[in-house]
């Protein structure tokens, strides 16, 4: 078995967000669309869950966004590097079925999340519809992978590019003119809530991935908890897809901050050590 | 003959303990060892025995100790019981071999746990190596998943028979509860990785970070070996589920210990995994776990309390634990139920308690608490941990179907440890809800008989 957690291949994609391309053959061949990995990148590192954005091979990619200590240090690897620990794949994969007519909305490294998910739903021959947002027109990646969708929107912060605005004002928009039989929508917690909100006005059902803080991602420690209709569920083995209508994302949202002050002070340390992080 | 008292284990001051992570009970020393072994009676019907588990012959091993037959005796241990240095430590014995000891009946049994921990150290010590038996090579594979006691435990015995095992870990360290759950201050993880390393000398193939169900179907393991042994654990928590239990402040034990057991967060910002530090947490049951989350966030620097809905008497937890805990100063306020937690701005800042009185025996035998009217109050905290026990993990049993389990999740087996599906075994918590280190071990060792049997048939 190839398990050895190389790093094959290694691209900048966008300010702060790399593509990265992993040895592993067990996470290669049994992932799913949805489903997600665990690293711990050295000895003393984390446990930290990345979506798969992909397999070829043995190999399987992630896209990672530099947001804190092991994103900026996952994102400082080089092409031949190893990870100390990949574990994988976690999670329930995406309901992919035919459902008809599906809406995708990507935001940010939510873009990557979903092209497994699109190609999914493009092989049980859905009509799939996708708006990608970011936020100028630099942060687009990987938009040459849509290539087979129906219809393609772009939306952006600052209108640089397609659509001014917000990803969920450009649903509401296509939701006015057409109707879909489901949606999903990933990136940013601020705007999978806004696109649920959005969903709930139209009776849409609306997968959204939440990226809850995790530590073993089997279940066994229930730190990754969140409300749905008022029922604890953990994310990482009942999710990371839940239908965002139900999600209590004031609740969520304050268990992301949970860390909030350890997480500046490992950042500061890290620059310290390391210094300016040019690599980004 | 006026009975001698029970030798007293060394133990570190509970002030200076309380500061590190480091073992708070040295055990015996050899003159401690050999003084507690001579009290021992060596009974012509040694009652001890059938309170263990595993019936280690206790006279027999206790009998080399006074005798300053310290390989011998460790050799008798390891006969019965592939990890005394562990059960040594951590079996309840007050309820096990202890209580059943004749000299109990005095109060002072003998002190049979801290002997066969003597044992085990000093071979460790020594570096007495276990002989190695391999029976010749076998050709059959087998798949053992989760290394917790039951899973090296099962993986030992059968490499020993000559059969090839791959033992399959989610985690990224091999012990299971013995590394994320219970405490280096209780068990130092060296004794684990000992056991683990000889595993790997019987030739066992140890696959860590794999998560068995999701990387490798269970159609496949049935394929490609000829026997699997489930042994993955109780492992995933219960809360208690009242108002509030989503907010920041608000931790599993089984969060709370790993984070720092396994993680090292103890060690942070050197190691990157954070632990919220308070200066004052409750943890909220009175089990083994309930102790080691209130141990553990004492030694970060925290005034803890422990809330217990019944009376000390009804606890859980091993005595020695209990009375370490109140020697570092932790708090134990019993007879309280939370029922609700208060936030501010998503944060924890206290918890609504009841008090509780006890009335009759319910089906555990245990006197069942019940609410004492307008008796609510509150406890200021900033963290609050839950250690009410543990469900069924549906980790692997969700993707691996066609098993037959019982009404609250857990896997029904035959008494050789066969599942309903014939090439599959299982034991430890995940067969009996959370149980003991020493029944879990146990439960692998059968299974490896009945494998072995079944193998051969
Ligand atoms: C199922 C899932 C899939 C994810 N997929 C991706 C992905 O494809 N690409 C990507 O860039 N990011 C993804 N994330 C988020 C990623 O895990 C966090 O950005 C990362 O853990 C932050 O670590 P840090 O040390 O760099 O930053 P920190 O400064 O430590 O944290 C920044 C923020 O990230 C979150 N976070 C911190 N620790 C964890 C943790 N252990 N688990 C989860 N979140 C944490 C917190 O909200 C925190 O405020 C995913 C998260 C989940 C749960
Ligand atoms: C905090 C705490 C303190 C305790 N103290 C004591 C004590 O003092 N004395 C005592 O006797 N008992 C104690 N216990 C109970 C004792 O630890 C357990 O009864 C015992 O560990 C059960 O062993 P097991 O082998 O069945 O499972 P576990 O030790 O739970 O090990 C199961 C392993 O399986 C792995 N696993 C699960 N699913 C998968 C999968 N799909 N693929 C791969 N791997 C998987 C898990 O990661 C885990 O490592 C304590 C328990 C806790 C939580
Ligand atoms: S294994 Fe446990 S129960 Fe058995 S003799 Fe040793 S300490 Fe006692
Ligand atoms: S019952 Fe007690 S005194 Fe008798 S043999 Fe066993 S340990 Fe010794
Ligand atoms: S990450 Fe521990 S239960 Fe989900
Ligand atoms: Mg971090």
């Amino acid at each position: 078995m190839k398990l050895s957690n190389k790093i094959t291949r290694k691209e900048k994609l966008a300010y702060g967000i790399h593509m990265l391309w992993i040895e592993n053959e067990l996470v290669a061949k049994n992932a799913k669309a949805g489903q997600f990995v665990i690293f711990r990148i050295y000895e003393n590192g984390e446990r930290i869950p990345i979506t798969i954005a992909g397999t070829k091979n043995n190999e399987f990619r992630v896209i990672v966004k530099a947001v804190g200590k092991s994103t900026y240090e996952l994102c400082r690897l080089r092409e031949g590097d190893y990870i100390q620990d990949v574990v994988g794949p976690l999670g329930q994969p995406s309901e992919i079925r035919k459902y008809g007519n599906v809406l995708v909305v990507g935001g940010g490294v939510g873009i990557a999340t979903i092209i497994p998910i699109v190609n999914e739903l493009k092989k049980h021959n859905n009509k799939v519809d996708v708006i990608l947002a970011a936020r100028n027109k630099n942060y687009f990646i990987l938009e040459e992978e849509f290539h087979e969708v129906d219809n393609l929107y772009f939306v952006t912060d600052d209108g640089s590019r397609g659509f001014k605005g917000f990803a969920h004002e450009m649903m509401e928009k296509l939701l006015k003119e057409k109707n879909y039989d489901v949606a999903w929508a990933i990136g940013p917690s601020l705007m999978m809530k806004a696109c649920s909100d959005i969903s709930r006005k139209y009776n849409l059902k609306i997968w959204v991935s939440l990226n809850a803080i995790m530590v073993d991602g089997t279940g066994m420690c229930g730190g990754c908890r969140v409300k749905i209709n008022d029922e604890l569920k953990y994310t990482c083995v009942d999710g990371p897809e839940f239908d965002g209508r139900f999600v209590d994302w004031e609740s969520f949202n304050t268990r992301l901050t949970q860390y909030k002050e350890e997480e500046k002070l490992a950042l500061k340390k890290y620059l310290e050590k390391v210094g300016d992080p040019i690599w980004l | 003959m006026a009975i001698k008292e029970r030798t007293k284990p060394i133990e570190r001051n509970p002030k200076e303990r309380a500061k590190d992570f480091d073992e708070v009970s040295l055990g015996f020393d050899e003159k401690r060892a050999v003084a507690e072994a001579k009290r021992c009676l060596q009974c012509k019907i040694p009652t001890c025995i059938k309170g263990c588990p595993v019936g280690i012959d206790i006279p027999g091993f206790i009998k080399q100790i006074a005798e300053k037959n310290f390989e011998k005796a460790y050799k008798i241990l390891k006969k019965y019981n592939s990890l005394p240095a562990i059960c040594g430590r951590v079996c309840p014995q007050e309820v096990q071999c202890e209580s059943a000891c004749v000299l109990n009946k005095v109060n002072q049994p003998i002190s049979i746990g801290n002997l066969e921990r003597f044992a085990a150290d000093w071979a460790f010590k020594e570096n007495i190596n276990d002989e190695i038996k391999i029976e010749k090579k076998k050709k059959q594979k087998i798949a053992v998943i989760g290394s917790g006691p039951a899973g090296l435990t099962n993986s030992a015995e059968l490499a020993k028979r000559g059969y090839s095992v791959d033992l399959y870990e989610v985690f990224h360290t091999a012990g299971g509860v013995l590394v994320y759950g219970i405490p280096e201050f209780r068990l130092p993880k060296e004794i684990v990785k000992k056991e683990v390393k000889f595993l790997e000398m019987l030739g066992v193939n140890i696959l860590l970070d794999i998560p068995v169900g999701f990387a490798i179907h269970p159609r496949e393991l049935l394929e490609n070996y000829d026997a699997i042994f489930i042994g993955v654990g109780a492992g995933t928590p219960k809360f208690m589920g009242i108002e509030g239990t989503e907010l920041n402040g608000v931790y599993s034990a089984n969060e709370f210990l790993t984070r720092i057991n396994l993680m090292k967060a103890y060690k942070f910002p050197n190691t990157d995994t954070p632990v919220k530090f308070a200066k004052k947490v409750v943890v909220i049951g009175g089990g083994n776990t309930a102790m080691d989350a209130a141990r553990s966030a004492l030694r970060l620097g925290a005034d803890v309390t422990i809330v217990y809905r019944r009376s000390e008497k009804e606890m859980p937890a091993r005595k020695a634990e209990i009375h370490h805990a109140k020697e570092e100063g932790i708090k134990f306020l019993t007879l309280t139920q939370p029922i609700r937690y208060i936030g501010e701005k998503g944060k924890l800042v206290g918890i609504e308690c009841v008090k509780m009185k006890l009335g009759e025996p319910d089906e555990s035998g245990r006197r069942r608490p019940i609410p004492i009217e307008n008796s609510n109050f509150i406890i200021e905290t900033e963290l609050a941990i839950e250690a009410i026990g543990t469900q069924s993990n549906k980790f692997l049993l969700s993707q691996f179907k066609g098993l037959n389990l019982n009404k609250w999740g857990y896997i029904v087996t035959d008494e050789n440890g066969q599942t309903s599906l014939p090439k599959v075994f299982a034991g430890g918590d995940i067969v009996t809800g959370s149980a003991t280190v020493i029944l879990a071990m146990g439960a692998g060792k059968k299974a490896a008989y009945s494998i072995d049997k079944f193998l051969n048939s």
